[in-house]
């Protein structure tokens, strides 16, 4: 008798030690902690960062050595190469050094035929040539138009690509619940929520899995905070806090810092208290809704199905995919300034299709 | 002999089985077989495990929170498509979500939301009747309703998060889900989305009384234990009748801080400390979204929001900014 009721006291004490183990192992990090104050004082904006989490980004977001640039002498490449459509006011040597650049920050293993028919490289037979071109248009956009992101730092393909066929950090849309639509069924569907993501660097959420669809494709109002003190202007809900929640912690994991980065975290919503980075985030939303909505969903018929989701749709950006766990993705380190030829939009260049 | 000690101690409280007092008539009998005691059990308290008294309202109250509990989990299974291994894996993340805010006051479909009224319905009742399980053994005890009272508060505090604030707010989706994670992460968006809870005063009384409760406890177990070399652990006697450990006890707070409790008095401040921390806490949140949409805002118009140096230039919405609708778009 005796020994059951010690093996039951012993099983609920094990389940009690379980319960606050597990999230326990998921919440704490290795020390060293460190504090840089971030807001005036009294007010715990700190930007809280582990040392040892910072010594492996470092690592991880170097950037590489690159070919010199060169004079722009010599035939322009439209007129020695077929179909530039482009880069054809380019000098055959900025050409040829901008290809070699590409194929050492993209397909390093397959080099020029990952994307090139090596029997006739002007042909567009490949898709990952289609697309390579739609890709340089999309730099030389960013790079030109939105400055309030990426300043004069700019982008190239290595800020994504680093050396991957596909950067490292991409999404798809989630797949709905299975009977969503017809309401029908005996237990609670999957929602896309209370299930655990990479989202959350800090696994011990349980937030929603797909923010991206609604705010980084979709141009869903993040906003829900009231802007007066008293009720009857603004009906967010609760579980609609859940989703801007969700976005924030992306944003908040895909360049390593807290809430105290862009907010004033006693009133989220009030830009006055806001640290400027703010605006700049603000940006970065919009640029990455046209990066997705005009450069990578016109992909579609383009690519092929097994690099789509399992909605149908192609691998699309988000913060992390250039950010990679850095405030300024390299770290600031501006390697456009040396591609000169990435930082406006060809006048030459055909609207896509 | 055993040795008593006043922090750790070896002391085994086990005396001859002790099946209780004769219990009135009408009531139900206690559980029944051959005398149980743990030596675990007697490390934290009294070394004999039962008998039971289950009753009705025992009986209903388990039957009710077992619904519940099985409609919870079976949900949260369902939720990982019946995977034994993700289930125990996903626990701590897995959900009951409430109704969408679209379904408002309706009952939604079972599977959006309909199962977790369902089982909001039978935790409620199984607490419920708990509640009145409570109640009734105290009186059948000859006892106050003290405890019974003590749980209401508590009670209080859940039928304002699950009930009592959705009906006013007009809308299911407003509660609280089922889960660990998930119930964490609402009490986050809850705040989040009504404008930082810690400038609603009423929450702020509940940090009080939950700080308060636990000062409160260590200071009255710390004094008993020190003045029961004294026979301090008499207190009821040494209530009506100072004996030396009371008066001991007494001096030394008002040696330390010029006034002190009394041995009567002091259970006083521990009951109204603990009960006054879900009762404020309730009222706050009941009057979150229903009196008070953004409690920053309303901080800040009631000058209890302190206002800091700014110690960047203006930082402007740029939403406010020409042409910023447009930003992204792509026709």
């Amino acid at each position: 008798m005796n020994y059951g009721i010690k093996a039951a006291v012993l099983g609920l004490v094990g389940i009690g030690a379980a319960f606050l183990v597990i999230p326990m192992v998921f919440g704490f990090q290795k020390p060293m902690i460190e504090t840089v104050q971030h807001g005036p004082r009294g007010v715990a904006m700190g930007l809280v960062y582990n040392d040892g989490d910072l010594a492996k980004t470092a690592a991880a977001n170097k950037v590489p050595t690159y070919l010199p640039k060169l004079p722009a002498v010599g035939p322009k490449a439209s007129a020695v190469y077929k179909n530039v459509q482009v880069l054809g006011d380019l000098s055959v040597g900025q050409f040829t050094r901008l290809m070699a650049s590409v194929t050492q920050w993209v397909a390093p293993q397959q080099g020029c035929n990952y994307c090139h028919n090596p029997a006739n490289l002007a042909e567009d037979s490949k898709y990952t040539k289609v697309v390579a071109r739609r890709m340089l248009q999309m730099t030389q956009n960013i790079n030109q138009n939105w400055t309030q992101h990426v300043v004069a730092t700019g982008v190239t393909c290595y800020t994504c690509h680093r050396g991957l066929n596909i950067p490292a950090n991409v999404w798809t849309n989630a797949t709905p619940a299975p009977g969503s639509d017809s309401g029908m069924g005996f237990a609670a569907m999957n929602f896309g929520i209370a299930h655990p993501t990479t989202v959350t660097q800090a696994a011990v959420a349980s937030l929603p899995s797909d923010p991206f669809t609604p705010y980084l494709e979709g141009a869903q109002n993040i906003r829900v905070q009231s802007t007066v003190a008293l009720p009857g202007t603004d009906r967010s809900s609760i579980q609609q806090t859940d989703w801007t929640y969700a976005l924030m912690m992306h944003m908040s994991s895909s360049l390593g810092v807290n809430c105290t980065y862009c907010h004033n975290s006693r009133a989220f919503s009030d830009w006055s208290q806001s640290p400027p980075q703010r605006v700049t985030a603000w940006y970065g939303i919009r640029m990455v809704r046209e990066m997705n909505n005009g450069y990578m969903d016109p992909l579609a018929p383009v690519f092929p199905d097994y690099r789509k989701g399992p909605m149908g749709d192609v691998a699309k950006v988000n913060c992390t995919t250039c950010h990679q766990g850095v405030y300024k993705p390299l770290y600031g380190v501006s390697m456009a300034k040396d591609f000169p030829e990435l930082q406006t939009v060809s006048s030459s260049a055909h609207p896509y299709p | 002999m055993s040795e008593y000690l006043n922090i750790f101690t070896r002391v085994q409280v086990r005396g001859h089985y002790e099946p209780g007092i004769p219990l009135p008539r009408g009531n139900w009998t206690r559980t029944q077989g051959e005398p149980i005691f743990e030596y675990w059990m007697g490390k934290l308290g009294d070394a004999q495990i039962g008998p039971i008294y289950l009753g009705g309202l025992g009986v209903a109250s388990a039957v009710c929170f077992l619904i519940a509990f099985e409609i919870i989990g079976l949900n949260m299974w369902a939720s990982v498509h019946w995977d034994p291994v993700q289930f125990i894996r996903q626990l701590p993340w897995l959900a009951l979500e409430p109704p969408a805010p679209g379904y408002g006051l309706h009952f939604p479909p079972l599977n959006q939301g309909g199962w977790w009224l369902v089982a909001g319905f039978f935790l409620t009742a199984s607490i419920l009747l708990w509640w009145g399980r409570i109640y009734r053994r105290a009186v059948q005890l000859g006892l106050g309703t003290h405890t019974a009272w003590c749980f209401a508060a508590p009670i209080w505090l859940y039928l304002v998060l699950g009930f009592i604030r959705p009906l006013l707010m007009g809308s299911w989706s407003e509660a609280v889900p089922f889960g660990i994670f998930p119930h964490l992460d609402w009490t986050a968006s809850f705040s989040i989305r009504y404008g930082n809870l810690f400038y609603n005063p009423f929450h702020m009384l509940s940090i009080v009384f939950l700080y308060g409760s636990a000062l409160i406890f260590a200071m009255h177990g710390a004094t008993i234990l020190a003045v029961s070399r004294f026979g301090g652990e008499r207190e009821v006697e040494q209530s009506v009748d100072r004996g030396t450990a009371a008066e001991r006890a007494g001096l030394i707070w008002r040696w330390t801080m010029g006034f002190n409790a009394t041995f009567e008095s002091f259970h006083r401040w521990g009951l109204w400390f603990a009960i006054l921390c879900p009762i404020t806490g309730g009222i706050g949140i009941l009057l979150t979204g229903t009196v008070v949409d953004n409690w920053y805002l309303w901080g800040v118009k009631h000058h209890i929001a302190a206002s800091y140096p700014t110690l960047w230039g203006p930082v402007i919405d740029p939403a406010t900014l020409p042409g910023a609708a447009s930003l992204g778009v792509v026709k």
